[in-house]
């Protein structure tokens, strides 16, 4: 039995002037995953724009792996590192317009990086300084979202708003594969389709969610699938194929701002490092399979394109690593730097307005600071103690 | 002063009024969540807003109440005040993750940098003869949550001032609206309604001087029927209404109690982990010389708010609270 004709089965008959909805725009996406490197399509990519791909990849692995070294220094508290996933990063910050918006994962520092933010601001959250690190009306990134999915829905409002103000902004946000499986999720699709909001989500199918293999995740055949009910198209791209993913996702952004609403894509990638570098992830998966995906390197598919191409010499893959260098060079330096922190910071910002109760707390808190300095002279601190 | 002419109105349509005329001020105020467009809302309070405002200023959402406050958080994102309504108490649930992770930390984890400004409208509070999940006090989970406003309205004045107050508030306000006082009624003035106490004041509303019952919401017509009771006992009691759970005006209801010396807390939600057992703490601690006997608490019973038929013996009454009023007079029993 098709899935039609099981639909009678429990849809109520409907009276003769029903008619189902059936949109032109073709819903199901492709088998197999969308691929440009190493095919002729590769030919008709602007070479300028393979060559930024490629710098902004190797400069985001020299990221990740700094990153991860600065958690073995104690200097970040947790990376979460998407070393393997570069193409999908890079490419989501790239196709965004300066006035567009960028609505981050936990995982997706290096986007946000790519974005333009400076890489030791996008640490914040995970360094533990303070959550989020930035001003994200000033670079159009939302803060990174630690609960899963709860970004969606953010995305989808903004763009909403930014469409009901008249503006020409497109929303572009990311989630894992285990987050397709939670209720802000599904809500924050149906709502984009409903209202058809210019917004573009990207799933980065590392293949598991901490431990979780996506066949525990999903029954469905994809995750672009999961579009098609929610009545917009889901397109299906190889996410370790940064010219691919900037072209399905270049796509997605026009269709979104020239009003033909949201898009789905999924990005089939690999996650080479463990979850976190608290995480043991061979209790979860064999070295072969990482071996595997090792081989198709998101940089390595790029430099033979290039280099075949005769786009990029030893040259040019040189002076990428050297400015993969001098970033992984600059962002040590400044992460070694103690950070300064104000305790009195803690009740700036809960609320406009301290509430009188917050006041108090503030009093309290500066009086144990002033004791903590002088403690010979606890008691004269006292009064430092009455608030503003 | 000119003198104003009084209108009966009732809380209901001083909630709309309130809706209306912050629309109407403020184009970046948009309402929506589910049935609030052309039925007007459940309870009427959005009716007629889409019809003068458009539905991309009153929208009907799909129905999820995640969805409905997620996308209202990339609104205010984007500089809009989204007033949101959920249907009924115990369906707000589904959005406790957006309330909690986000709406109520956005401004901190950004250190000031993204408000939300942003009102959840949520009828609350049994008496209305509700099915199951219809009922609930859910203020607790509210004021448990820091960044979170939480004010509640007995008036029809407060209705249309709290409102328009929290709509223009950059911080997010869960605005509990008391089901049972939706078609209560009382002389208004619709040309000066925003001659209110701000968010965060409580205020008595009856004075007294033997004892203070300290309330808000559904709760303080209750109480002002208990202190005109208590008349016939010889009791004066003053009644004061809270108005706002977070700010919580200490010094009003300090000063009150120091006054009185006695005081009860009443409130129609469990009292085990709930609101009173919070305020007869900051009493305490306030007033321990001025008490001339502990405080009380009259609350809900610490069930799942009951079925319809016996919701009468779950809400604190009037003979309920002058029982506790009776048990202040503590120091002649022991
Ligand atoms: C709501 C919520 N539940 C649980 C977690 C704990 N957690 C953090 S990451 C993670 C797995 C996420 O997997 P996926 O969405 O595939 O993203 P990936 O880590 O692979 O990038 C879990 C369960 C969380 N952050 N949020």
């Amino acid at each position: 039995m098709t899935v039609m004709e099981q639909r009678g089965a429990y849809r109520p008959t409907p009276p003769p002037a029903w008619q189902p909805r059936t949109d032109p725009a073709p819903l199901l996406p492709d088998a197999l995953p969308h691929r440009v490197l190493g095919t002729e399509t590769a030919a008709q990519v602007d070479p300028d724009l393979l060559r930024r791909l490629y710098t902004e990849l190797v400069r985001g692995r020299r990221y990740n792996t700094q990153a991860t070294a600065l958690t073995k220094q104690g200097r970040l508290a947790v990376y979460p590192s998407s070393t393997g996933q570069e193409a999908c990063e890079v490419a989501a910050a790239l196709v965004l317009e300066e006035r567009d918006w960028l609505f981050p994962s936990y995982r997706d520092t290096l986007a946000a990086v790519a974005r333009g933010l400076d890489p030791v601001q996008a640490l914040t959250l995970l360094r533990g300084d303070w959550h989020t690190g930035y001003d994200p009306r000033e670079h159009r990134i939302a803060p990174l979202c630690t609960p899963l999915a709860t970004q969606l829905p953010h995305a989808v409002g903004l763009a909403h708003a930014a469409r009901l103000k008249g503006d020409d902004v497109v929303a572009l946000a990311l989630v894992g594969d285990g987050g397709t499986s939670e209720g802000d999720f599904h809500e924050a699709l149906n709502f984009a389709a409903v209202w058809q909001v210019p917004v573009v989500f990207l799933v980065q199918n590392n293949g598991f969610a901490i431990s979780v293999p996506l066949d525990k995740q999903t029954a469905a055949p994809s995750l672009a699938h999961k579009a098609v009910g929610y009545g917009m198209p889901g397109r299906l791209v190889d996410g370790n194929d940064a010219a691919a993913v900037h072209e399905v996702l270049s796509d997605a952004v026009r269709h979104a701002r020239a009003g033909g609403g949201p898009t789905l894509v999924e990005a089939v990638t690999y996650r080479i490092e463990a979850h976190t570098n608290a995480d043991d992830a061979t209790r979860y998966r064999g070295d072969s399979e990482v071996e595997t995906w090792r081989a198709h390197d998101p940089i390595v598919l790029l430099e033979q394109e290039l280099t075949a191409r005769g786009l990029l010499d030893e040259e040019g893959i040189q002076a990428a690593r050297e400015a993969a260098e001098a970033m992984a060079a600059d962002l040590r330096a400044r992460m070694n730097q103690d950070p300064v922190l104000d305790p009195m910071d803690l009740f700036a910002h809960v609320y406009a307005e301290p509430t009188p109760q917050l006041r108090e707390q503030e009093a309290q808190l500066r009086a144990e600071l002033a004791a903590e300095a002088e403690p010979d002279s606890a008691a004269g601190s006292e009064s430092e103690g009455s608030g503003r | 002063m000119t003198t104003v002419a009084l209108k009966p109105a009732t809380m209901a349509q001083a909630l709309t009024r309130a809706l209306r005329d912050a629309m109407a001020a403020d184009p970046s105020v948009h309402v929506m969540g589910e049935d609030v467009g052309t039925l007007g809302g459940v309870f009427r309070v959005t009716d007629g807003l889409a019809k003068e405002f458009g539905e991309d200023r009153c929208t009907d959402t799909p129905l999820a109440e995640a969805g409905i406050l997620g996308t209202a958080v990339g609104m205010a994102m984007y500089g809009l005040r989204p007033v949101v309504e959920m249907q009924f108490d115990a369906f707000a649930y589904p959005a406790f993750e957006q309330l909690i992770s986000h709406v109520a930390r956005m401004r901190n984890r950004t250190r000031g940098a993204m408000p939300l400004p942003l009102t959840i409208r949520v009828p609350y509070g049994g008496g209305i003869g509700g099915v199951e999940h219809h009922s609930d006090s859910s203020e607790a989970y509210y004021m448990a949550t820091p960044g979170l406003h939480v004010v509640t309205p007995a008036t029809v004045a407060d209705a249309y001032g709290l409102l328009r107050a929290s709509i223009a508030s950059d911080d997010p306000v869960v605005f509990l609206e008391p089901k049972r006082l939706y078609w209560s009624k009382d002389s208004w003035n619709p040309d000066e309604p925003q001659s209110v106490e701000p968010i965060g004041r409580a205020v008595v509303r009856r004075p007294g001087s033997s004892a203070t019952l300290i309330t808000y919401g559904p709760s303080v017509p209750v109480c002002l029927e208990a202190a005109e009771a208590a008349r016939a006992e010889g009791w004066d009691l003053e009644v004061v209404d809270l108005r706002s759970l977070v700010p919580f005006d200490d010094e009003t209801v300090a000063a009150s109690v120091r006054r009185t010396g006695r005081a009860v807390v009443v409130h129609e939600s469990g009292g085990y982990g709930g609101p009173g057992g919070e305020i007869a703490a900051r009493v305490s601690e306030r007033c321990f010389h001025h008490l001339e006997a502990p405080v009380l608490r009259v609350a809900g019973f610490d069930i799942p708010y009951p079925p319809p038929m016996l919701e009468r013996h779950h809400l604190p009454g009037v003979d309920r609270i002058l029982d506790a009023v009776a048990r202040l007079q503590w120091e002649a029993d022991n």
